[in-house]
């Protein structure tokens, strides 16, 4: 047993299943949906998490299970070894993994950038002077504190999202959970988003759940899943999804130009390891071939 | 039919203290027949740029010319411009209000002063355009899909029967199944209903298969105005405006400044591959 | 045209008055309306009018910017006294018709109009110096004692603010669905009222659908920050009194006592 096995795992869900009834006009029960079909996770402390799916795959429903948003109708949720579904549990589970969700817009409250960011401390009852201090860092943490006392309207998407951002990291959560954070954002939008989330893996060793049908996004995780029909289709690391270009593809997602490049060049007969992630690395492996 | 813009400068707020050089001395000329890929990154004045073309926003200075006849002149029939010119705003959907499909899409032709039987059989040609058929006709829009209601707000502008079809980031939120239909049904209106079109966009990638012409707008210019390989072989000059060329490109130019000689002009993935194995065999040859 | 109501704007500066707490703001506002109302005479005019310019001053908002705020009230302010001119019996000195121009008339529309003109700008004045934040905190604090009669004083606060944050979100939305629908022919300009009042149906629907969305999104998102009501929160600005606040308490009363002693003895 390796020393990564006994961290205690920061997520863990047990035969997950969430259904919802749908209504026909009457109200009448007309059917039951299956979001989430018994899907297994397990997140360790400070990994970088990619869940991929289409639009109605149900991974946006299965983020607003991590920080009890909502509640299984089957199986169980583990936040840091806490139940979601006590009630007692609510609010340290949300404390603990923090959210951030798709549009920019409707998730800030404050007018102020450093009023938004105090706002999760404050319902927290966290004592004035910390506050200041909490806000202080998230925000140069994420790179926004020269825009403290903007108004979050003046803002391109990017920056807001950053702000958002700052605004979960304030609240101090151990994992924190990205619900397509890039969806409504242009490609430096998206690089300054992923960037920040990246950071805050990285330098300050918080576990990061990235949501997103963006495949160039993924590229840095530490494990990967792909979920298709509410169940878990694929998992593994980034190599050993990218290089099942056909299986991707049949899940309607995006292969990035450059594996699907790879990947054609490898049937058409060149010696090229699967699953090629960045423009550099196909650079280098052709110049190999053609040094050869 | 084409759309010429002559001098065109637009200052935003004017008047107060915050004024903005939002268009600086644009001339473009898009021809009939033409599929135009508008590329720019957010606040390039790229939506600013197509507002004028349909007469939303008046330029401050300089002239718009639809078939040689200036949009600003005496008794030019605007609403029948804005039917010439259709405009299809980023999340369509969100301009979604009436009871039905059908009814939705009938709200444009009903404007342009048509009586209900012909306004639903222009709404029902549209929306047979972008593959909705009859069973979605007496259906709430705001029971269908993201894409699906995004096809029948195309539709509405559709049913108007433009000659020209400005589409703002279509493709925005949709996954990525849902852009290539959207960006397939596009091209394939050109070539169905045989539309003018200016697809406005962040993503080279989604635009360089279909377009045969790119405008690329920099802080409210003209940075570039050709077609898609020529535009994209200044890759270095694009990341600098914020903007990425297809990953194709930097792979071809990275090979090539490597040594190998691969052509440089590929677009897609398919002739990106052919290039590449020619270049190799050819070096293995030589 | 929206643009140029100052009234309820925030004009970003650092003065003594921007500083205050925006409870004797609220407080100073109120007296100085109903001081307003005590006053008879010339002179207390006059002392308001001075006080206010002080304070003016000390705020280091322009004096243009806030006569600018006012062109958008120059109509009701003209309608006030010329209907106070002509309409106030008395002796006539010029008639017209059924219009009789009299010695206490002018009187009336003078003192009315100044009245107007004071009440306005000393209440404007309280918003551009005060962001709306701050102003929603002050009064939450200020009425906190309605809390024990059931009145849900830290929700309406929040209410306000987060509508305050949203105004303008909705104002560009409204401008977008505008153009979008007219792009479809859509045309909310001419018509009679009931032509007019249909022609909004287009706009106010996805505007509605939009907002309430917005509302959702919104609701999760503070959920998922534990905002769970007023209860333990603490507060990021909490708002205790300084020296300076007191002394414009005194100020205030002082001013109030003067100027009612003024205005109704001369």
């Amino acid at each position: 047993m390796s020393i990564r096995d006994n961290i205690k795992s920061i997520l863990k869900t047990d035969k997950l299943v969430y259904e919802y009834k749908q209504l026909d006009e009457e109200g009448n029960v007309a059917g039951v949906n299956r979001a989430i079909d018994e899907v297994d996770l397990d997140v360790k402390r400070g990994d970088f998490v990619a869940i991929l799916g289409h639009n109605g795959s149900g991974k946006s429903t299965l983020a607003k299970h991590i920080n009890g948003m909502l509640f299984p109708t089957g199986g169980t949720v583990w936040v840091d070894g806490l139940d979601t579904q006590k009630e007692e549990n609510i609010w340290e589970v949300r404390q603990r993994a923090g959210m951030v969700f798709q549009n920019p817009d409707n998730q800030i409250i404050g007018q102020v950038v450093e009023e938004d960011v105090g706002f999760g401390p404050e319902n927290l009852g966290v004592p004035t002077e910390e506050i200041w201090e909490r806000v202080e860092e998230s925000l140069r943490a994420v790179g926004m504190y020269e825009f403290r006392k903007h108004s979050p309207n003046h803002l391109s998407g990017g920056q807001k999202q950053r702000v958002s951002i700052a605004g979960v990291l304030a609240m101090h959560p151990m994992c924190i959970v990205f619900d397509e954070p890039t969806a409504m954002l242009d490609p430096s939008g998206r690089k300054e988003v992923i960037r920040a989330a990246r950071g805050l893996n990285q330098v300050e060793g918080i576990t990061v759940i990235l949501i997103t049908h963006y495949m160039e996004e993924i590229v840095y995780a530490d494990k990967v899943y792909v979920m298709d029909g509410g169940r878990i289709a694929m998992e593994g690391t980034p190599r050993e999804i990218f290089s099942q270009v056909e299986k991707l593809q049949s899940l309607r997602l995006d292969v990035p130009q450059v594996t699907l490049l790879a990947h054609e060049l490898k049937k058409k007969g060149l010696d090229l390891p699967e699953g090629i992630l960045t423009v550099e690395e196909l650079t280098k492996e052709l110049v190999a071939i053609c040094e050869k | 039919m084409s759309i010429k813009l002559e001098g065109i400068n637009y200052l935003y707020g004017q008047g107060t203290e915050m004024v903005s050089h939002a268009l600086k001395n644009i001339n473009i000329e898009i021809k009939d027949g033409e599929f135009v890929g508008l590329i720019g990154h957010t606040g390039s004045g790229k939506s600013t740029l197509v507002q004028h073309l349909n007469g939303l926003i008046r330029p401050t200075e300089g002239h718009i010319y639809f078939d040689g006849q200036d949009i600003y002149a005496e008794g030019y029939d605007m609403k029948k411009h804005r039917s010439n010119v259709g405009l299809v705003f980023q999340y369509p959907e969100h301009q979604l209000f009436e009871v039905d499909v059908l009814s939705d899409v009938c709200f444009g032709p009903k404007n342009l002063g048509l009586k209900k039987a012909e306004a639903e059989e222009q709404a029902k040609k549209a929306l047979a355009l972008v593959g909705m058929d009859e069973s979605y006709y007496k259906r709430s829009p705001f029971d269908l899909s993201g894409g699906q209601k995004r096809r029948v707000a195309i539709a509405g502008v559709l049913a108007m029967k433009p000659q020209m079809l400005i589409l703002d980031e279509p493709t925005a939120g949709l996954d990525p199944q849902g852009r290539k239909e959207i960006l397939e049904l596009i091209s394939g209106l050109r070539e169905r209903a045989g539309i003018t079109i200016v697809l406005v966009s962040h993503s080279m990638e989604d635009v360089a298969e279909y377009v045969d012409r790119i405008i690329v707008m920099n802080k409210g210019s003209v940075a570039y105005d050709a077609a898609p390989k020529e535009v994209f072989a200044h890759y270095e000059e694009l990341e600098e405006m914020g903007l990425a060329a297809p990953q194709v490109s930097y792979i071809v130019h990275k090979l090539r400044a490597k040594g190998l000689p691969v052509e440089t002009d590929a677009i897609t993935i398919e002739e990106a591959a052919r290039d590449i194995l020619a270049a190799l065999a050819s070096k293995k040859k030589g | 045209m929206i643009r140029d109501i100052t009234i309820g704007q925030y004009y970003q500066t650092d003065s003594v008055i921007h500083r205050l707490d925006p409870r004797v703001k609220l407080a100073g506002t109120l007296l100085y309306i109903v001081t307003l109302f005590f006053i008879g005479n010339m002179w207390g005019y006059f002392l308001a009018t001075a006080a206010l310019a002080a304070v003016i001053k000390l705020s280091k908002v322009p004096l243009g910017f806030i006569v600018r705020g006012m062109k958008a009230i120059a109509f009701i302010l003209g309608i006030t006294v010329v209907f106070n001119m002509f309409l106030t019996p008395g002796e006539p000195i010029f008639s017209f018709w059924i219009f009789k121009l009299t010695l206490e008339g002018i009187r009336t529309a003078i003192f009315m109009g100044w009245r107007l003109i004071l009440l306005i700008i000393g209440s404007s004045l309280m918003t551009l110096t005060t962001t709306p934040t701050n102003l929603t905190d002050g009064m939450e604090k200020a009425l906190k004692a309605f809390n024990k009669i059931g009145v849900p004083v830290h929700e309406i606060a929040m209410m306000m603010s987060i509508s305050l944050r949203f105004i303008p979100i909705l104002l560009e939305e409204t401008d977008k669905i505008m153009k979008a629908q007219i792009a479809r022919g859509a045309d909310f300009e001419s018509g009679n009222i009931v032509q007019k009042a249909k022609a909004m149906v287009p706009l106010l629907v996805p505007l509605f659908i939009s907002a309430f969305r917005r509302a959702n999104d919104l609701a999760m998102a503070m959920e998922s920050r534990c905002y769970h009501g007023g209860e333990g929160r603490t507060k990021m600005k909490p708002l205790v009194y300084q020296k300076r606040d007191r002394i414009a308490y005194m100020c205030i009363f002082a001013f109030m006592a003067l100027d009612i002693f003024v205005g109704r003895i001369f």
